[in-house]
């Protein structure tokens, strides 16, 4: 019986260490995407456009294939080695021997290429096998990503604004439910002082309207100077737009005196869009003087 | 509302799918060979489909049971059927293999060892049906709609699975109890065969059932909405099938060998005479080897089926390496670091036994030195998740220096200098206590030491590359990785076997003299197998994330959500808790025979 004990308080031992030690690394939940309707009410096309680029990053999940990083797949919002972005290349696709698809105008083919990537497969990126005939890109309105057609739409006139040409989609012109929004977590929070905890923006940032608790962190810039920050970006975008975009792709825009590389990059995946928006809208009255 | 969890509503739901599945079982197994060919994965809808779309839920379809998380109710029961069953299937392939060299040897000792470690499956067996049958009853009761989907899609196959269990039932019966009434001359032979159908039987079992499995990670064979094109081939012959077939025969050896490896430990330690632990200490020592020999090329056959995945979805292949399932490698790690280590430590150890074993003893700092790092070079995460004034003092996500140790072209470099390590290690106690005779042994040594040099010179070398080009063809690289390890230790077996042939002994190995520490990295061994199957099986399930049919059939349920490394770590330790214990029992209640019969 002693040999007995001896085996099982060994054995608790080393399934006590596996456990604890998987307890002491970075603990991530995945929440199922949640059900939620986008209201498309007073939508403007620069709104339009940061819906397109929060579904590129978020639920389109695109970033995970095009990126610079992998090479797994062309670069789409911005110039490399596989030329301009997709939407300033999307003329010369249409006329190559190589294309076989439908569609006739640059529009079409963007709208194509999410749902029958096969149309076209950009040399070195079809399936091994298939002599780039057969595009390992999921058809993005089905399966796991399923986007509606206006969330396709809104991918669309974001990658136009990217490349700098005319967005051609139209406006939406009603609301339209979406099968399902970006991932959550625990359903959205509704106020910027749950928001700043869910997301520790406090650890980095002085966030205006939210108890800091006596703590002044200075690992981010103070957003009490949003608006002095934006003025001073090169691209001088508007404040909102300025916002989401450093709040989505964050070294698009480092202050000075800032690191690069400090913020986490993956608020897109993580945040709903009704979220990204409180961020955003709390944020930008509290720099306008809480008009 | 109607209350959901009463147990009339229970009993009514289990009594109709099971009902269900009875008659599609019946219904299946004739129409079986009627059916029509049709391939077409999801998403490619070549001809109309037979069955109905898989049904939209709601958290109300969902029964309750008690308190508690269903999905953690069935996911122990699961694992704990797993775990059993890799272990009943393992063991036939190499008692087999045992009982073959038995035979062809004439050496009585290994038909013995043979029989023993059948015997020690015969109690798991039962249990592994016992949990099978739970398993159902929980799916049929917690998840009835899924079940009902499934069952309408594999009727074809219930039937065949029926008869294979029962075929395999009764080969096993016969192979145990008809050990000694065909013990020689023709006999053997038919015995033998009776192991190889037990096999064949226990094979063809594992590959239906995985099946289900892969058919719920990456289906084919259904409309993208999941109605059933119906041919059930189709749905079987999924991309992940044959990878992750060969992936559990491979890993079933390596698993049965660690068990019985803890069973020989077991009895080494409670053993009184002499000669016990001498039998002991050898069948420990075999059974250590039947699990390095399974765990060399598992690696191999993960990256066939990681390579499978990513072409099936470069979006599932991504989530699972780079996304929220990315740490789980680094757990991975730890567990094979500590099996690696366990496997050679329990070698070193062993050449106290050999006499003239004390030459080679030398090379332990060196192979220990050299696994150690490799270890720490797996063990090394790629982004590493900080406070803000530990970013703000390091410059960034990426650890500037040991980030570079965190990608795969290092990772794959150190598992197979580990692997080439630990196969280093068995070919010096193999040498141990041996001089050969052969008149160009000292030429043989220095074609050996080439031969590893340049080995892991090459694989260095590819790692190295591999920073230098893009990622996806990186990936590539550990093709030619793999094969270097598998050329070295193809090409060093052939020297050093033929260098060997006829050597004369130092003296005869002293079996049985081991300490009682050894026996302890033998229960590591076990332990770490059972840990890291349970591991791998949930990121194997956890990969669908919110589906229960990956793109076709979601999930609805208040268990929909992807849980964090820690939560699913808890499950799998009682799990395996609750396996050793079982096992441990097994144990004990042969011992508790044997005193029974020793008694009379």
């Amino acid at each position: 019986m002693k040999t007995l004990a001896q085996i099982l308080a060994f054995s608790l031992m080393v399934v006590g260490g596996y456990s604890w030690f998987s307890n002491s690394i970075p603990q991530l939940r995945a929440e199922p995407p949640s059900e939620e309707s986008v209201s498309l009410e007073g939508m403007t096309m620069e709104s339009f456009v940061a819906l397109g680029q929060t579904i590129f990053e978020g639920k389109g999940t695109c970033p995970l294939c095009h990126n610079a990083v992998g090479h797994r797949a062309p670069l789409l919002v911005e110039a490399g080695s596989d030329g301009p972005p997709v939407a300033a290349r999307a003329p010369s696709r249409l006329a190559d021997g190589r294309y076989h698809g439908t569609a006739s105008k640059p529009e079409e083919y963007l709208r194509e290429s999410m749902v029958s990537p096969s149309a076209f497969v950009v040399e070195g990126f079809g399936k091994p096998g298939t002599g780039d005939s057969v595009s390992p890109m999921p058809d993005v309105s089905a399966g796991s990503i399923k986007l509606s057609p206006v969330e396709i739409d809104a991918v669309i006139a974001y990658m136009q604004s990217a490349a700098g040409v005319d967005i051609t989609v139209p406006l939406p012109t009603e609301a339209v439910e979406t099968a399902e929004s970006a991932p959550a977590d625990e359903g959205a929070v509704k106020d910027m002082g749950a928001l700043a905890e869910k997301y520790e923006c406090k650890l980095c940032h002085i966030v205006p309207g939210v108890d800091m608790a006596g703590e002044a962190p200075d690992m981010g810039p103070d957003l009490n100077g949003l608006k002095r920050y934006a003025k001073g970006a090169p691209d001088k975008l508007p404040l909102r737009e300025y916002l989401r975009l450093s709040i989505v792709e964050p070294n698009r825009h480092v202050a000075q005196g800032f690191e690069p590389d400090t913020m986490p990059p993956d608020f897109a995946d993580r945040m709903r869009v009704s979220e990204l928006d409180l961020a955003v809208e709390s944020l930008a009255r509290a720099a306008e003087g809480g008009k | 509302m109607k209350p959901r969890n009463t147990l009339f509503t229970l009993a009514r739901r289990v009594l109709a799918v099971s009902l269900v599945a009875l008659i599609f079982a019946v219904n299946g197994g004739v129409a079986f060979a009627a059916e029509e060919a049709a391939v077409a994965p999801a998403g490619e809808t070549a001809i109309a489909p037979v069955g109905q779309p898989a049904p939209v839920l709601t958290e109300e379809s969902y029964p309750l049971l008690g308190g508690g998380s269903s999905r953690v109710k069935v996911w122990i029961v699961a694992q704990l059927h797993l775990f059993f069953a890799a272990f009943v299937l393992g063991v036939p392939i190499f008692v087999l293999v045992i009982e073959g060299i038995g035979m062809a040897t004439g050496d009585k000792r290994y038909d013995a060892m043979a029989k023993e470690f059948i015997k020690i499956s015969m109690v798991a067996f039962s249990f592994t049906a016992t949990l099978g049958g739970i398993l159902l009853f929980l799916l049929a009761m917690l998840y009835p709609d899924f079940t009902v989907y499934s069952l309408k899609i594999f009727r074809p196959i219930l039937i065949a699975y029926a008869l294979l269990f029962f075929g395999e039932s009764l080969c096993l019966y016969i192979y145990y109890y008809g050990w000694e009434a065909m013990s020689s001359g023709f006999g053997k032979w038919v015995h033998l065969t009776v192991g190889l159908l037990l096999n064949a039987a226990g094979m063809t079992l594992m590959v239906l059932s995985n099946s289900w499995a892969t058919f719920m990670m990456a289906p084919s064979g259904v409309t993208p909405d999941g109605a059933f094109l119906g041919d059930v081939w189709a749905v079987m012959h999924g991309p992940l099938w044959n990878p992750i077939n060969l992936h559990r025969f491979i890993a079933n050896i390596a698993y049965g060998g660690s068990i019985v490896g803890a069973y020989a430990a077991y009895k080494f330690l409670t053993a009184k005479a002499p000669e016990e632990k001498a039998h002991y200490d050898w069948m420990g020592y075999t059974a250590n080897f039947i699990a390095v020999v399974g765990l060399l090329p598992l690696p191999f056959a993960g990256y066939w089926l990681t390579k499978e995945l990513y072409a099936y979805s470069q979006q599932m292949g991504i989530t699972l390496m780079g996304g929220i399932f990315a740490w789980l490698f680094i757990i991975q790690a730890l567990l094979i670091g500590a099996i690696f280590l366990g496997a050679n430590y329990y070698l070193w150890l062993g050449l106290v036994r050999v006499p003239g074993g004390e030459a080679y003893r030398k090379a332990i700092g060196w192979m220990a030195t050299v696994l150690l790092v490799c270890f720490l070079v797996w063990f090394t995460p790629h982004t590493i998740i900080m406070t803000s004034s530990e970013i703000k003092a390091l410059g960034g996500a990426h650890h500037p220096v040991l980030g570079a140790l965190g990608v795969m072209s290092a990772k794959n470099t150190a598992v197979n200098i580990m692997i080439l390590t630990t196969f280093l290690a068995f070919l010096l106690y193999q040498r141990a206590g041996k001089i050969p005779k052969v008149g160009w042994a000292r030429g043989g040594n220095a074609a050996l030491a080439a031969l590893f040099a340049a080995g892991a010179a090459n694989i260095v070398t590819l790692g190295i590359y591999g920073y230098y080009i893009p990622a996806n063809i990186r990936i590539g690289l550990s093709v030619p990785q793999v094969f270097t390890t598998l050329f070295v230790i193809a090409a060093a077996s052939l020297i050093n076997g033929v260098m060997y042939r006829g050597a004369s002994e130092t003296g005869p190995t002293r079996w049985g003299d081991m300490p009682a520490r050894s026996q302890y990295a033998l229960f590591l061994l076990a332990v770490s197998f059972t840990w890291l199957m349970g591991l791998m099986g949930y990121v194997r399930s956890g990969i669908r994330q919110h589906w229960h049919v990956y793109t076709v059939f979601r999930d609805y349920s208040p268990d929909a959500f992807t849980p964090t490394l820690g939560y699913a770590a808890n499950v799998v330790s009682v799990t395996v808790l609750i396996f050793m214990a079982m096992v441990i029992f097994i144990f004990w209640l042969d011992n508790f025979s044997r005193k029974k019969a020793a008694h009379k």
